[in-house]
């Protein structure tokens, strides 16, 4: 039973952890950037999915491949966190199809930005200026999908599940993890000088993520959430943490001496400030949609949904797509393929669901 | 008034009291949810609110009561 705290005793009770997640996650990607990862991208939900993608050849650009320890640090960690407090719990069955949709469509957004809600967040903190044009459109998407969320927006209930439909996904990561350490089945970049060659060593980064997923797992850290739930609840509780990362990020670059404000020639960046603003602003209309950001719904794959597993294999989709059909940007912009048609059918899709499926409820 | 918000995703479950407490001026609110991220949310919603909580856990499921 718990009674409710006031004052700043309270604010302190539930906005601690939220800050203290943010700030470790900060201080993680400076560190993993420091041991070997791309910069400003100590982590990125969106990119390392799409070099896991590249790993197992969904696609073949083969400057994004490897297996990367980072997202099966996140779900493990945040698995472990969710069954030692007894919050782990087999759930599914919310929409699944939808969901795997909405996952592609939010991973073409941010490949086309390069970089997921979180390496946005990294991005502003090493002084990327494309990086705030892009929380501009993420804001926007955000906004626009807060209307059918007040209009009764439902992807329907999840129901509980056995026991194996919340533990194949963490097993199936495992397993390919190791299977990526001791044999060459995967794809695996190793040009140094491209993205997917750039790896800091992986017991250091599966380490670090198993801790981020366990904090995460506990403060509920999502970087959609937090303006979402400003703009609907003036709760800033989630904000907390998305600033807790920029701090953390910015004095760890000033430290490394790696904070360079601007907008040209930041690192693993384009300077398409339209492209920049639309693909996030459509993932971050498809993040509110789906009840969190990429980075939640690892967290969440962990703890046993499979709803969210499902949304992730979206993600890894989406970003097949994007690489088969050249619709990733690249530090030298924007893709050779039809990346504003899909833009646009990417936006369609959100705006028919968003009406179809805001029907109020009595 | 009881609301059932079992296996909704984010942030329906809070949303769901939001809409309960602004259309009906209600003074007590019962919620069940089944997971700890939407306690906290409808935590902090109640808090901001001026209400009071109490949440009782039973077999994985948390029954909610804000009241003032």
């Amino acid at each position: 039973m718990e009674k409710t705290q006031r004052g700043f005793a309270g604010f302190v009770k539930r906005n601690w952890l939220v800050i203290v997640s943010g700030l470790f996650i900060g201080a993680a990607a400076v560190v993993l950037s420091a041991l070997g990862n791309p910069k400003n991208m100590g982590f990125c939900i969106a990119c390392f999915e799409r070099d896991i993608a590249g790993a197992l050849l969904f696609h073949k650009a083969e400057v994004v491949q490897y297996f990367r320890p980072e997202i099966v640090g996140i779900v493990i960690g945040a698995m472990l966190m969710a069954m030692i407090r007894k919050e782990w719990r087999p759930q599914g069955g919310s929409a699944p199809f939808t969901r795997f949709l909405l996952g592609m469509f939010v991973m073409i957004g941010a490949l086309v930005f390069l970089g997921c809600p979180l390496r946005m967040v990294i991005r502003i903190g090493g002084g990327d200026v494309n990086a705030l044009i892009g929380l501009g459109g993420f804001v926007v998407g955000i906004l626009i999908g807060v209307i059918p969320l007040k209009l009764g927006f439902s992807l329907n209930r999840a129901y509980k599940q056995k026991t194996t439909e919340g533990l194949f996904f963490p097993i199936l990561l495992v397993i390919l993890f190791v299977l990526s350490l001791v044999t060459n089945l995967f794809a695996k970049t190793e040009d140094a000088t491209k993205p997917g060659g750039q790896q800091a060593v992986w017991y250091a980064a599966l380490l670090i993520a198993l801790v981020v997923g366990a904090l995460c797992q506990q403060s509920r850290l999502c970087m959609a959430g937090g303006v979402r739930d400003a703009v609907m609840f003036r709760d800033f509780h989630l904000i907390y943490g998305f600033i807790s990362i920029i701090i953390a990020v910015v004095i760890g670059n000033l430290i490394r001496n790696t904070f360079s404000f601007g907008m040209t020639g930041q690192p693993i960046a384009h300077t398409d400030s339209l492209y920049n603003f639309l693909g996030m602003a459509l993932v971050g209309w498809g993040s509110v949609l789906l009840g969190g950001c990429p980075l939640r719904q690892l967290v969440l794959a962990g703890e046993g949904n499979s709803d969210s597993a499902v949304t992730v294999f979206g993600f890894i989709a989406g970003a097949a797509v994007s690489h088969n059909f050249k619709l990733a940007s690249s530090a030298n912009g924007i893709g050779e393929g039809p990346v504003l048609p899909v833009l646009i059918a990417g936006f369609v899709f959100l705006a028919v669901l968003s009406v179809f499926n805001s029907k109020r409820r009595a | 008034m009881m609301i059932d918000a079992r296996g909704l995703s984010c942030p329906m479950p809070v949303l769901l009291v939001q809409r309960e407490v602004k259309k009906n001026q209600t003074k007590t609110v019962e919620v069940l949810v089944d997971n700890m991220t939407a306690v906290g949310n409808i935590t902090r919603f109640a808090v901001s609110q001026h209400y009071e909580v109490r949440t009782e856990e039973t077999a994985g499921e948390y029954r909610m009561t804000l009241w003032k």
